[in-house]
Parts: C-alpha cells; sequence; structure tokens
C-alpha cells in the first residue's frame, strides 16, 4: 500500500513537470514564432502601414513649453492616461509624483540629449522644450529584457505592449535607456477625467508606454500627437523615399537620442 | 525526518512563534500591498526597483556562499568541512526561497508570475535567472535531504546523489553570475554597465555568505551539543578573509575606471552614492559606513591573533555581513538609478510597509532555516549519543 501510493505520487510528479515545461521546451526546442500554422489578422481596409514607422520632429517650429501641451494633451486624452499631479483632484498628494505616468513630455536639451552635454549651446536651444518620447527603437533593450514577450516589436518597428500579459517585473524600465517607460502603482482609473472609450484603460501593476498611436494607424488615422502639433511633426515610412518623414530627413541635419547605444531610436530631432 | 522538526523545547517554539508573529504583521501589509498596487512602496517612475530587488540580489549571495563549504569539501578532500557543508545547503535553501518570495513580491501582477514560463523568453536574462534559482532550490534540497538521510541511517548516501553534488558547484556560481547580468547587460544604466559586476557579486557572496554561516555555528555550538571544529572555523575564516579582499579590490578597479575616466554616465552614480549629486544624499552616511565596516573587517581578519580569537572573529563577521549588506542591499540598486537616464535625481527612500515586508521575508527565511538547522543538529546529536 505504501509502496504503490509513493510510486503514483512519483508518477503524478513527473507528469506535472511535463506538463510544465512543455512550453520552455518547445521554445528551447525550435523557434515557433515563424510557424505557418499560426493564424494571421487581416488589416483594415484603410489601416496605414509600413515597412519602418518613423516620426521627425521640427523643434524649430516650437518656442516654449506652452506650444507643446496641446500635443500631450491629445496623446494623454487619447490614451487615458491618468495625471496624478492635478491639484484639483480630490485624493490629491505631492507624493503622486512617484507614480506619475506619461507617455510624451517635455524635457530640456540637456535631459533629452545627456550624450550631447554642450554647456555653450545657443540660447533658443537651451531655453527650448524638447518633446521625447519612446524611440520605438531598431535594437530595442526593453523587447530583449522582458520575460514573457509583453512587450515586442512589430513588423513596421512599432514597439508595443500586451497589458493583459506584463506581470509588472518593471525588467523594462531598468532597460530602457531613455526613461520613456511608466509603471502603474496603482489604480489609474480614478485620475482619468474624461475616459476615451476606444482605448483601454490599464489596471495596477503594468507598464505602459507610447505605441506610435498603433490603434489610430489600424484605422486610417495618423498619431494624435502629429494631428495636434501643427505640421511641426512628421510621421512615415522610413524605407518610402516620397514619404514626410523621408522628405525632411533628406533635407535637414538631425540628431537621435543616445545614439552611442545601439539602440536604433526611430525618432529623430530636427534642431 | 521531517517529525523531527515538531520536538523542541519552550524556547524553540517561542522563537517559531515570534517569527510567525512577524510573518503575520508583513503579511497583512502584502495584502495592502495587493489591493492597493506598488504605491504603497518608495519606489518611482525613476527608481523603478527598489528594497525588494536589492535583497534579492544581496540573498542570491548568501545563496552562493554555501558552495565555500561544499568545493573543498567534494573537490579537494578537506574533511575538516565534512560535518557542516549540509549547514550551507540548507542556509542556500533558505536564502533562494527569500530570493523567489522577493521577487514575487515585487511583481506588480503576481498573479501572472506563471506567464514566464507559459511564454519563456530566452532572450530575456530573467527567464535564466528563475531556471538558475529554481534549479539552485531543487539541488540544495535534494542534496541536503539524502545525505542527512544516509548520515541518520548510519548509510552512505545514494551514488546518484555525486553528480548532483559536483552539479551544484558551478550551479552556486551560476545563480549569481547570472543575477550579475540581471544588471551589466543594461545599455543605458552606466552603473551597473561593467564586466566586474559579476565577479564582484561572488566576491561579495563568498564573504557575505560564509560569515552569516559562521555565526550560525557559533550559535548552533552555543545552544546544542553539535560543534564544527576549530580547524572548520579557522579555514572558513580565511576564506572569508580572501572574498572579503577580493570583494573591495573589484570595487576599487571599479571605482578607478569610473573616475579616472571620468566618463560622467559612469562616474555620476558613484558621485551621488558617496557625496551626493545635485544636493541629494540620503545614501551617502550609508555607503560610508560600508565602506569603513568592510575596511575594518580585513583589518581583523588578516591579523591571525584577531581572526583566530572566536569573539572577535563573530564581531567581525557581523560588520562585515551588515557592510556587505548596505553595499548590495542598499547602494547596488538604488545607486544604478539615479541619475535617471534623462540625468535627474529622484531619490528613493523605502515606506514603513515596504519595510515590514522585507523584514517578514527574512523571518519567512529564518523559519525555513530554523526547521531545516533544528533537523540537522538533532541528526548530528543523535549520531553523537
Amino acid at each position: 500500500m505504501e509502496k504503490s501510493r509513493r510510486r503514483f505520487l512519483k508518477v503524478a510528479g513527473i507528469t506535472a513537470l511535463g506538463v510544465g515545461a512543455k512550453p520552455t521546451w518547445d521554445v528551447l526546442a525550435s523557434d515557433s514564432s515563424h510557424d505557418a500554422s499560426q493564424p494571421k489578422v487581416k488589416k483594415g481596409d484603410k489601416a496605414l502601414s509600413a515597412e519602418q514607422w518613423a516620426m521627425v520632429i521640427d523643434t524649430r517650429k516650437f518656442t516654449s513649453e506652452e506650444d507643446l501641451h496641446p500635443i500631450i494633451e491629445a496623446c494623454h486624452k487619447t490614451h487615458n492616461v491618468p495625471d496624478f499631479l492635478d491639484e484639483e483632484h480630490e485624493d490629491y498628494k505631492p507624493a503622486n509624483k512617484r507614480h506619475e505616468i506619461k507617455w510624451i513630455w517635455p524635457e530640456e536639451y540637456k535631459h533629452a540629449f545627456p550624450s550631447l552635454e554642450n554647456h555653450h549651446v545657443n540660447d533658443r536651444v537651451k531655453a527650448l522644450p524638447f518633446l521625447v518620447m519612446c524611440n520605438h527603437c531598431e535594437n530595442p533593450a526593453c523587447v530583449k529584457a522582458c520575460p514573457t514577450k509583453a512587450t515586442f516589436k512589430r513588423d513596421d518597428g512599432i514597439v508595443l505592449m500586451d497589458f493583459h500579459r506584463c506581470i509588472g517585473c518593471r525588467f523594462c524600465m531598468a532597460a530602457c535607456p531613455y526613461g520613456s517607460r511608466s509603471f502603474n502603482f496603482r489604480d489609474p482609473r480614478p485620475y482619468i477625467k474624461d475616459r476615451n472609450p476606444e482605448f483601454p484603460t490599464r489596471m495596477k501593476g503594468v507598464v505602459e508606454k507610447c505605441n506610435f498611436c498603433a490603434e489610430r494607424l489600424a484605422v486610417g488615422k495618423m498619431p494624435a500627437c502629429v494631428e495636434a502639433s501643427n505640421g511641426a511633426i512628421a510621421f512615415g515610412d522610413l524605407n518610402d523615399h516620397e514619404s514626410e518623414v523621408s522628405k525632411w530627413l533628406s533635407e535637414n541635419f538631425t540628431i537621435r537620442r543616445k545614439p552611442g547605444l545601439g539602440t536604433g531610436p526611430a525618432l529623430y530631432y530636427i534642431v | 525526518m521531517l517529525e523531527i522538526a515538531f520536538k523542541g523545547s519552550k524556547k524553540y517554539y517561542g522563537w517559531i512563534l515570534a517569527l510567525l508573529g512577524v510573518i503575520g504583521a508583513a503579511g497583512l501589509c502584502y495584502i495592502w500591498q495587493f489591493v492597493y498596487g506598488l504605491g504603497i512602496t518608495g519606489m518611482s517612475r525613476d527608481v523603478s526597483w527598489g528594497f525588494y530587488i536589492a535583497q534579492f540580489t544581496f540573498l542570491v549571495g548568501v545563496a552562493a556562499g554555501g558552495v565555500m563549504l561544499v568545493l573543498p569539501y567534494y573537490l579537494h578532500d578537506y574533511k575538516a568541512f565534512g560535518k557542516i557543508t549540509i549547514l550551507g545547503e540548507f542556509l542556500a535553501v533558505s536564502a533562494i526561497c527569500m530570493c523567489l518570495m522577493f521577487i514575487i513580491a515585487d511583481l506588480g501582477q503576481p498573479m501572472r508570475a506563471f506567464n514566464v514560463l507559459l511564454h519563456p523568453t530566452p532572450k530575456s536574462m530573467l527567464f535564466w535567472d528563475m531556471i538558475v534559482l529554481n534549479g539552485y532550490l531543487i539541488l540544495n534540497i535534494v542534496i541536503g535531504w539524502k545525505v542527512l538521510e544516509a548520515e541518520r541511517n548510519s548509510a552512505p548516501p545514494p551514488a546518484w546523489i555525486k553528480p548532483l553534488i559536483y552539479l551544484s558547484i558551478p550551479w552556486a556560481f551560476g545563480i549569481h553570475t547570472v543575477t550579475a547580468w540581471l544588471y551589466c547587460g543594461l545599455p543605458g544604466r552606466g552603473f551597473w554597465l561593467t564586466a566586474i559586476l559579476a565577479p564582484r557579486f561572488l566576491a561579495s557572496a563568498f564573504a557575505a555568505g560564509p560569515a552569516f554561516l559562521l555565526l550560525l555555528v557559533f550559535l548552533i555550538r552555543k545552544i546544542t551539543k553539535f560543534d564544527a571544529g576549530t580547524k572548520a572555523i579557522r579555514t572558513l575564516s580565511k576564506i572569508i578573509t580572501y572574498a572579503l579582499i577580493a570583494n573591495v579590490f573589484f570595487f576599487v578597479c571599479e571605482v578607478f575606471v569610473a573616475m579616472y575616466s571620468g566618463i560622467p554616465e559612469h562616474m555620476d552614480h558613484l558621485t551621488y552614492l558617496f557625496f551626493g549629486l545635485h544636493g541629494h544624499g540620503v545614501l551617502v552616511p550609508w555607503m560610508w559606513a560600508s565602506m569603513i565596516l568592510m575596511v575594518i573587517s580585513i583589518i581583523l581578519l588578516v591579523n591571525p591573533i584577531t581572526r583566530n580569537n572566536e569573539s572577535i572573529l563573530a564581531l567581525t563577521c557581523v560588520l562585515l555581513f551588515i557592510g556587505t549588506w548596505i553595499d548590495k542591499g542598499m547602494g547596488m540598486i538604488s545607486g544604478g538609478f539615479v541619475p535617471s537616464p534623462t540625468h535627474h535625481v529622484s531619490e528613493y527612500v523605502p515606506t514603513c510597509p515596504e519595510l515590514i515586508i522585507t523584514l517578514g521575508i527574512w523571518c519567512t527565511g529564518f523559519l525555513i532555516l530554523t526547521i531545516l538547522y533544528k533537523i540537522v543538529v538533532t541528526v548530528k546529536e543523535e549520531g553523537m549519543a
């Protein structure tokens, strides 16, 4: 009796181990991501597509932080980004600063480009706020770090987040050299003023960031920040020579953030 | 053998009850964190890892430190360690359990933790860390248990255990190497972006782990009849000496490269930790205390008169343990996040509930350690009788 119970437990244990290890084994055994049997998602008729999406910001068209507010607001409204720093909110505390969530925000030159430090940069650039956001890198450090593929790079170059898969380990935040990622330290919903029903709100415990408006591109719209920028931001296919971004890039000298790291940002700045 | 753990003195049960009390309080704080989110901690958008991950990193070292007993005994047939390798293995078990609990405590969505198995990602270092930590845990449970069981039955351990023991030796180096690789492979974090990180982690592990073990050996000798023997204690204290010197040497190498090259991305973090940056410097007194503690420990360890005096040696182990804990358990993680990638200085200070949860996990580790060591000591005492 004792023996057979032991035997049963042994077999049950080994079986459980095998079932648990199956997905891990699969991934080590072969690359299953290019399996022909995988279902494909059909694109919408109006969907915009590209080989490599890219953005160019013409900072010459901005003079002060006031110019950036409509752009930031358009983005944050579209994507239900909570405002923990709203002093009029009934539960506002200064400590909310720690929980701040931002997809796109202004930084001074020395903060946006710390590796291009220049104390003698001209007064215009010194006073100019630079819009920063996720760079949708060609070689994204965050995607490499994520242990669940909750953050991944699409074929068109957009780096996306699966809010339902993210376990909230924040390895991607440590990996991102641009500080582009935010974590939901608490439930964000009470701090969203006007909820946009066309984009999901998030729950506590997951990471989020700019998504290059993938949900708008899918229905033929340009990113919200581009639309709100009055022509100061160009967006398009880097590999299409006729696209606006390609034209802007060929006509102007542009810089990228921390180019020495090899991450290959898809975000360019005309200074 | 587990039944041994239930037969104890009043003091034994009192200690377990005290641990359970702290664990209960921490459990309540964890429920609060589970409901509210990680916002109850001091972590922020800029410093997105804090005390939990720091404890995890330090304790991986304590776990790996056990190999400093296993390696001399099994590879060099150094018999003086034969009696106490089991202490190293079971210390590793409790330390790894704490590591895993700290990881879970740090997750924003702990209910989804198994996504790491459902969607395995070999490119992520965290995937490999999960494999090496769990592997090391299983190895040490199996090895420790089987060897102790054999000792109790006055029989040689089963033959299949030998290859597992040999495997556990490089595996111990592996757990701390992979843990260092979590940090040192990230492109934008100058403080961690250094090849010396894994060796430095190992050196501090081989000092802190055995130092803690020595303290446990002294404690066990005081409250039970089990004596590890002077020879084992003296050898272990020499191992600690070399490891601590290596740790400080590696740190000096790191400071030299960062400060002499003068590259801001590498230098600024050290400046922040030791001198403060832009008027912020909560960690400055801690970091200097850590350095002073480690230097005093080296002086007391190198001198044979102080090293061979067991009361001074015990004190040295305490100083060393605190010194390495501050270095790795406080400075190493938040130091890497300050200044931020956009060169802002946001400081991190753990909150009260965060500290209570941390304490609770340490107490859970001590509970596991108490039960395992209780079994070991009783088996050893039975053998002597």
